[in-house]
């Protein structure tokens, strides 16, 4: 218990400092953003409107830096992470909500495909390696080693434009109001197919490499001949004590990945034309829509941490070395 | 234990060079080889190994690193990790109503129900035989079940809390783990895993190596005891032949694959027969009894991927005569009169009819390696 209070104090610190870091920056950053609002509408707003648009984005008071931080946990707390300028005037937290749910949905399962079909098939490679079974590593690691935008676009080429059994771009049947149906959840896992397909085409050799590299490591240790030499049947051998061993370095950089799912995927959803939270960065920081990189930053932020929590607890349960016992 | 078996007096020398084995054996092991590589040339590891381990008995297998006594147990449990390659002979175990069975011969299933049944065995590295992420319990437990397919988790932790204390651990040590003991609990740990299913034969590759000297002996020691009261037979394998003479019945030296000399344990550290054993036995100091010279063996063991035909020991051995590069010895009985019919040494001193036959004559065969029980109760006397 002792460790999971010292792990949980780690981390209130660990959001702090990002938390901080992540207000600071946008503020040493140059340009006004609400020059920058005007310019964009090319004179659909008036320049007299300059003064209240400052009122409205909250930098008309001249309050010191540290006044402003101290708002800006306050309003934290409360959800409050401002009004995007780009989608003026929805306040940010709620164009994320709206993003974010698509990119966690699509990348969250090729990612969770990805690590478990990976892992499968490098416990069996590992374990009966010097087989036919081996020359999946080549191929798997040449998709890896593909530059992904590229990938996805031979992918879009061939699957959606030459064959049409895809579609080439979005994230559900425009036709259909968004909804809890049948059709409409068919629509989007449809639309999903294919990109899922190149994040898990493109992932998979790492987690394949990882996990047959630590079979092989794990199948000669001494704990699995007298294993062997006990008499466990084949499946238990190999499950219980090599795969078993051998996933521990898995789960640390599985749950890592969960953190980078939120942020990871820009090339994905802008060849897709996705519409989730990676597209949504990108317009932001083409559109210098500080409200909204900001709310962004810190969705990463807290994802990238939640995900070490995760496999913080899940490497306390799966292994007891690392657990300290009082 | 085993009583020798009568000595056919028929004695020509095609008689005589046939050896006389336990009359009780619970497992054989004949002409056994192990190469390792896959290719064309491989490296024969062991060549034509055979042994015989008597129902009770405690059998110790020593040798130089790299002599194959390791290997040997492997192969005898087909446990050989890749590119070991068993290329022939036969390990058969007796089991209890005197059925025998041939281990290289069984298909995976038999194996397995094999395993830690009939045969338990516990490895050397103490430290790296027990999973790190299981309790102790559940591991020893795992093993009884794979056999006992009836027993339920319960009672097979009830067996392990009883197994646990056999070998001196507090039986609430089931739930801990392997890091939280120390190497010489591990060690026990292992020890008591190998006794769950009462075994018949408990192979020991070096337990007691990574341990230090105090809980080598305790380890000996509990090993000698358990034998005593759980009767099953032991195959010891060390290095270090000291500890061999303390708790083997009977002791088998290895040279470079093979094994040079099989005899009781006293015989070999009293009357050893072959150059190699006489050697290894000067060049450590014994536990017990008179003080004597240390030397040690000069040289090195040969590349097995090197070995020739003739005597692998013959350019370390103070002995060798011309015969000895040409002319593989071996296994027969000693030419020392009234010696043990069931001790062996491949030694062409001792196979005399075989140097004949290539047309020379043998020469006289050196004291040391020829002294019969009168001569060295009369050597100890003097010192």
């Amino acid at each position: 218990m002792r460790f999971f209070l010292r792990r949980g104090l780690f981390y209130v610190i660990t959001f702090w400092a990002a938390v901080t870091i992540n207000f600071f920056i946008p503020r040493v950053m140059p340009g006004d953003p609400v020059r920058a609002l005007i310019a964009r509408n090319q004179g659909r707003i008036p320049s007299e409107a300059e003064a209240s648009l400052r009122i409205l984005f909250g930098l008309d008071k001249d309050a010191t830096l540290w006044q402003q931080y101290l708002d800006y946990w306050a309003l934290l707390f409360r959800g409050d992470l401002g009004i995007s300028f780009t989608y003026f005037p929805t306040p940010v937290s709620d164009v994320i909500a709206q993003a974010l749910p698509w990119t966690i949905g699509l990348v969250g399962i090729a990612t969770i495909l990805s690590f478990t079909i990976g892992t499968l098939l490098g416990t069996g490679i590992g374990w009966r390696r010097g087989t036919w079974a081996d020359s999946l590593l080549p191929i798997s690691t040449f998709f890896s080693a593909v530059p992904y935008f590229w990938l996805a676009l031979i992918a879009i080429s061939i699957f959606s434009v030459t064959l049409g059994w895809f579609p080439a771009s979005g994230s559900y049947d425009r036709s259909l109001i968004p909804m809890w149906s049948w059709e409409f959840v068919g629509s989007v896992i449809y639309y999903g197919t294919l990109p899922a397909l190149t994040v898990v085409i493109s992932s998979i050799s790492g987690w394949i490499l990882g996990m047959r590299n630590m079979m092989v490591t794990v199948s000669s240790e001494d704990y699995v001949t007298v294993a062997q030499a006990k008499g466990l049947s084949e499946r238990r051998v190999m499950l219980g004590y090599a795969a078993r061993n051998a996933i521990l370095p898995q789960v640390s950089s599985f749950a890592l990945s969960l953190g980078f799912i939120v942020g990871g995927t820009l090339v994905m959803e802008i060849v897709f034309s996705y519409q989730g939270i990676g597209y949504l960065l990108f317009t932001a920081v083409a559109a210098k829509d500080y409200p909204l990189m900001q709310g962004i930053f810190l969705v990463i932020t807290v994802a990238v941490l939640i995900a070490n929590i995760v496999a913080d607890i899940a490497y306390g349960i799966l292994d007891p070395r690392t657990r300290q016992e009082g | 234990m085993t009583t020798p078996t009568q000595f056919d007096a028929a004695s020509d020398a095609a008689e005589r060079s046939r050896l006389v084995s336990a009359s009780d054996p619970v497992l054989e092991i004949k002409n056994l080889s192990v190469d390792y590589g896959y290719d064309d040339d491989p490296v024969h590891v062991l060549r034509q190994v055979s042994l015989t381990l008597g129902r009770g008995e405690v059998l110790g297998l020593a040798g130089e690193s790299g002599c194959g006594k390791s290997t040997l147990a492997y192969a005898a449990t087909r446990l050989l990790p890749p590119p070991g390659l068993i290329t022939g002979g036969e390990v058969l175990f007796t089991d209890r109503d005197g059925t025998k069975t041939d281990i290289l011969k069984l298909d995976d299933r038999a194996l397995r129900a094999s395993r830690w049944q009939d045969m338990a065995i516990v490895f050397q590295g103490a430290m790296n035989s027990l999973n790190p992420v299981f309790r102790i319990g559940r591991q020893i437990a795992d093993g009884i079940q794979a056999h006992r397919p009836g027993i339920s988790r319960k009672e097979a932790l009830e067996r392990s809390a009883e197994l646990l204390e056999l070998v001196g651990i507090a039986p609430d040590r089931l739930r801990s783990y392997p890091h939280q003991l120390s190497g010489g609990m591990r060690q026990r740990v292992m020890i008591a895993m190998a006794l769950a299913l009462d075994p018949q034969v408990l192979i020991m590759d070096e337990p007691t190596t990574a341990l230090d000297v105090v809980m080598q002996r305790q380890i000996v020691e509990q090993i000698a005891e358990l034998r005593t009261r759980l009767g099953f037979s032991v195959i010891f394998i060390t290095h270090d032949v000291s500890l061999l003479i303390e708790i083997a019945d009977r002791i088998a030296i290895m040279y470079a694959g093979e094994i040079i000399e099989d005899a009781a344990a006293l015989d070999v550290y009293q009357r050893p027969r072959h150059p190699y054993s006489s050697a290894l036995l000067h060049s450590f100091p014994p536990l017990r009894g008179p003080r004597r010279e240390l030397t040690g063996i000069p040289g090195s063991p040969p590349d097995l991927a090197k070995l020739g035909g003739g005597c692998p020991f013959r350019d370390r051995c103070a002995f060798a005569f011309d015969a000895c590069s040409t002319v593989t010895p071996e296994l027969v009985r000693p030419v020392v009169a009234g010696d043990d019919p069931r001790r062996a040494v491949a030694c062409l001193h001792h196979d005399p009819a075989v140097v004949r036959a290539m047309g020379q004559e043998p020469p006289a065969i050196p004291v040391e390696i020829s002294r019969s029980a009168h001569d060295a109760e009369r050597n100890a006397a003097v010192v």
